[in-house]
């Protein structure tokens, strides 16, 4: 297998894009991360687009080709291949992507993530969103996705001592660094008093322990690390790329204040990597429901069970010379395009790693790590990304 | 959702009928045509048998929804659970009869046959599972130990992976 690199990334802003359709922001998202790339769209293998829910979203099926036509390159004729996995559909068009370049079978690839939200209803939205969870035997008896992390949260205050503040801290750590973030959805701070008093979803998460229904865009172009240089002077290695699944329904799983997906995955990629997690600078994790990043902490290997909480709520994770947290804003702040979050991540942790990630930069970031998780668990994907020089 | 499809998971929403796998005594619900706790997973296909599942369990986690899932906006607040049955698989379903505030972890409950939504005027009528307190007699004089010990008796038979 060869080593591959990150070679260009781009993204839209993310949010309420009124005025932007589906084709616009896949295509801008793609464009700039091939212009970053200095690549000239001849030397592409292939496209491989993230994307969860286009047909119940904007009655669009078919998509990878039609992103390719619009881009202008369906003379090229080569393959564009969409990638589904709920809320983990980019990540996992990453691993596509990343197994094409290190096996050979391509030399260079896009990798975009797209989700356009707003085209419906936010009751649509939502509806579309529990259809990550089990239809059958969860949703049918009155389950949403948020109900189903929150399931997930209250089991974690009976077993571990999680509190309600220590939950709402997570919403007001996302906002406090997506407001360094001019790609965000949200830019605002929040204060604990107002996630703790928001009108609840699912108790014990509130409106405000829930990411949004965003609209957005992302992308990176791949190569092989060994002819990145020709195209960039700050190429960044795919130290790992690894994918587990466990079963659909909460209500299976062996532990539920674990996800066993993002364990086995983070445990696959720190072998590949030959890292720990002491190592990692800087981390992209899920976010969607406060839960979910206290949780991903914990799986992860970044902090003990019950403990992630309460490094949250000391202030911990902003930065400077420790493990800086969803420097983005997170899916809570910089917003939740499903199929656009795993891309989004490798995104910001290649600017982290880069030293361009403005006001929110870690200082000295050399290796980072994303954890994408779809629906509430079944799917995750973790990815660690290494300064290559 | 067409007539079928609903209808064709009656013996499992309106009985709660599961599989128990003959080689292993894993139980489980919903029921699985192959048995994933089994060393011999791939002998299991065809060797799934029917299993009855008495409706006993206990609260294992819930929440309170307030913003509803589909067809059941009438119903807010409602509490929605995973109960822990005596047989050892994990259930979604509603607590009702209760009010919301004094569901907890561990209450023990019983499934009841109820209506879970309609889909509009017209629209199919949807029946399954609910779970109402346990309020059992003879089930409260017993001790709180002896159901613990009898709930830990089953270890390994989850209807969970390993």
């Amino acid at each position: 297998m060869r080593e591959v690199a990150i070679l260009g990334i781009g993204q839209t802003k993310f949010g309420e894009l009124w005025d932007r359709s589906f084709r616009e922001i896949g295509i801008e998202a793609g464009f700039q991360a091939l212009v970053d790339a200095k690549l000239s769209s001849h030397d592409l293998g292939a496209l491989y687009l993230g994307n969860m829910a286009s047909g119940s979203l904007i009655d669009q099926e078919h998509i990878a080709p039609l992103i390719l036509d619009y881009a202008g390159l369906s003379g090229h004729h080569f393959p564009a291949i969409r990638v589904e996995g709920g809320g983990a559909s980019g990540a996992l068009a990453l691993h596509q992507g990343y197994l094409a370049v290190a096996s050979g079978a391509h030399d260079f690839v896009v990798v975009g993530g797209a989700e356009k939200l707003t085209d419906v209803p936010d009751t649509e939205g939502n509806r579309i969103a529990t259809s990550t969870a089990d239809h059958e035997w969860e949703a049918v008896f009155g389950a949403t996705l948020p109900s189903l992390w929150a399931l997930m949260a209250r089991r974690h205050m009976f077993e571990h001592g999680t509190t309600r503040e220590e939950l709402a801290q997570v919403a007001v750590h996302a906002h406090e660094m997506g407001s360094k973030n001019p790609n965000a959805h949200y830019r605002n701070r929040l204060s604990l008093d107002a996630v703790l008093h928001a009108t609840p979803v699912a108790e014990p998460l509130g409106m405000l322990d829930c990411a949004p229904l965003s609209d957005g865009a992302a992308a990176v172009v791949l190569g092989p690390l060994e002819r990145a240089r020709k195209f960039t002077d700050t190429p960044v290695r795919i130290a790992a790329s690894q994918v587990a699944c466990d079963s659909m329904a909460v209500q299976h799983r062996r532990d539920l204040t674990t996800l066993d997906s993002t364990v086995v995955a983070a445990k696959r990629a720190f072998a590949q990597a030959r890292r720990a997690p002491a190592d990692v600078h800087v981390l992209e994790l899920n976010d969607s429901y406060t839960i979910a990043a206290l949780m991903g902490l914990e799986d992860l290997g970044f902090a003990r069970k019950g403990e992630s909480g309460k490094r949250f709520s000391a202030g911990e994770f902003r930065g400077g010379e420790g493990l800086s947290v969803n420097p983005s804003g997170g899916l809570k702040a910089q917003g939740a395009p499903f199929g656009a979050v795993g891309v989004a991540q490798a995104v910001e942790i290649v600017r982290q790693l880069r030293g361009e990630a403005g006001d929110r930069q870690r200082p000295g970031a050399a290796l980072g790590m994303t954890q994408t998780v779809g629906g509430t668990g079944a799917t995750s994907v973790v990815h660690l990304f290494e300064r290559a020089n | 959702m067409s007539i079928a499809r609903f209808w064709r998971e009656t013996p499992q929403r309106y009985n709660l009928g599961g599989s128990k796998c003959s080689q292993c005594e894993a139980v489980y619900f919903p029921p699985r045509s192959v048995c994933p706790a089994c060393a011999k997973h791939r002998t299991s296909l065809g060797r799934m048998l029917p299993f009855q599942l008495s409706g006993d369990g206990e609260v294992y986690t819930f929440t309170v929804v307030h913003e509803a899932a589909e067809g059941f906006e009438m119903q807010v607040p409602y509490v929605l659970a995973i109960v822990r049955t005596k047989e050892g698989p994990m259930l979604t379903g509603q607590i009702v009869d209760i009010e919301p505030a004094d569901v907890r972890v561990g209450l023990k409950v019983q499934s009841t046959f109820r209506k879970l939504r309609e889909e509009g005027k017209a629209g199919v009528i949807h029946y399954g599972y609910k779970f109402t307190p346990r309020a059992d007699p003879g089930d409260s004089a017993r001790p709180p130990a002896a159901e613990a010990s009898e709930a830990e008796a089953t270890p390994g038979r989850t209807g969970v992976a390993a």
